[in-house]
């Protein structure tokens, strides 16, 4: 426990500060962008909007946690800090897993804060903002941990960013579905529904990153 | 210190299609240090990987007693943060060690990112975090690239004190480097 919040610590302080400061705002710049420009593509009319703006800001969320899936584990891998780790008996899951709670506090609550003006920018109304705020909170840690095992397992591969960007939208289909569905039915099942595939994927990611990291070693 | 030893048996290592060396067997205890010669890509650095558990050997045991302290070509420390909190960050995983920053010649660098060092200032810092880690089994691939006569001599010291305390030393090196008892073995000699 004391090496997994040494981790937390060190992985939350370089996602979020130190030289790459000002990279973690840009996630929840760039889905802010995306809610800004959306009703000048679509056209000024409301009834429109309010009926799809749900939609779009999930979409937004998707796009906006791939942005930083490069500087995941890459970085770490090419220093050697897995190494390192592993000869102090720490092992590559619990390593992972501080990586993955790290990344899904750098960019999660922020963008559940910037959900709220972004709403307000494509007109959804309550009801909807609830549903959709829900349906992000039970849908980050999914994405947050497919980000992960996305950026552990193209770590090793040259041009790994652009793949693991590839790589993410087709295995995050089922929680935009179920996210973004649960704005149709207004309903709970369609969040438990993301909240169960995510939980699938914070279960699965920790063991899978770390066979990546190990045969990334060969 | 405690008792530490290091024993393979027999190794192998196989890259790619070529197989590197074979039947390479060592046995280190504790105050002994042991030099691996050999040309580049004739296998040094997969040995000490294999060594330190890294690496799975195409055949053959490694036994260890002790921990490990690797000191690769890679120092592991985040370029972005001076050095002071980069070596921080492996200080709390490592607990206070006896590391002398002023001996290894880092005292006025540690406000300075990691990623404006030079070689031989990141090879003093990557030689900062294997004391702080205060592991008796020391696997030191090439380290003496890119240090000057002063770094050499400290390597040494280094070396030679940490043998004195009852630790292992084996260096993986092409160059020539004094270690305590000056014992050798080339790989040249267990190529397949």
């Amino acid at each position: 426990m004391r090496h997994f919040l040494i981790l937390l610590r060190r992985d939350l302080s370089l996602l979020l500060g130190g030289e790459r400061r000002g990279a973690t705002l840009l996630p929840v710049l760039f889905f802010l962008a995306v809610a800004m420009l959306y009703p000048f593509a679509v056209g000024p009319d409301a009834p429109v909007l309010a009926r799809t703006g749900g939609g779009v800001l999930w979409i937004a969320a998707l796009l906006a946690a791939i942005l930083p899936l490069d500087r995941l584990v890459e970085p770490d891998l090419e220093l050697g800090l897995f190494d390192q780790l592993a000869l102090r008996g720490i092992s590559e899951e619990l390593a992972m897993t501080a990586r993955m709670v790290a990344h899904w506090l750098s960019f999660a609550p922020a963008l559940l804060l910037a959900a709220l003006p972004a709403s307000a920018l494509v007109g959804t109304d309550v009801a909807t903002l609830k549903t959709v705020e829900l349906g992000l909170l039970a849908g980050t840690p999914g994405l947050a941990a497919l980000g992960v095992l996305v950026a552990a397992l193209t770590a090793s591969l040259r041009g790994g960013a652009a793949l693991g960007g590839l790589l993410v939208i087709p295995l995050a289909v089922p929680l935009l579905v179920f996210g973004a569905g649960s704005l149709s039915t207004g309903g709970e099942a369609g969040i438990a529904l993301t909240a169960a595939f995510s939980l699938v994927l914070v279960a699965i990611t920790p063991f899978a990153a770390a066979a990546a990291i190990r045969s990334a070693r060969g | 210190m405690q008792a530490c030893r290091l024993t393979a048996n027999n190794l192998a290592c196989q890259r790619g299609e070529r197989l590197l060396f074979r039947g390479l067997g060592l046995e280190l205890t504790s105050g002994q240090g042991l030099q691996v010669k050999g040309a580049n890509g004739i296998g040094k650095s997969s040995l000490i990987r294999i060594l330190a558990g890294l690496l799975r050997p195409l055949v053959g045991t490694v036994e260890r007693e002790g921990s490990i302290g690797l000191l690769d070509e890679r120092p592991a420390l985040d370029p972005g943060l001076p050095l002071g909190q980069a070596l921080v960050f492996w200080q709390r995983l490592d607990g206070p060690g006896d590391a002398e920053l002023a001996q290894l010649g880092l005292s006025g660098l540690l406000e300075v990112p990691v990623r404006y060092l030079s070689t031989g200032q990141k090879k003093r810092a990557a030689l900062a975090r294997l004391l702080g880690q205060e592991a008796p089994i020391w696997l030191l691939d090439e380290p003496l690239n890119g240090l000057d006569a002063k770094g050499v001599a400290l390597v040494e010291a280094l070396v030679a004190q940490h043998c004195a305390q009852g630790g292992i030393a084996l260096v993986a090196s092409h160059q020539p480097i004094a270690l305590p008892g000056g014992a050798a073995i080339d790989l040249a000699d267990f190529t397949a």
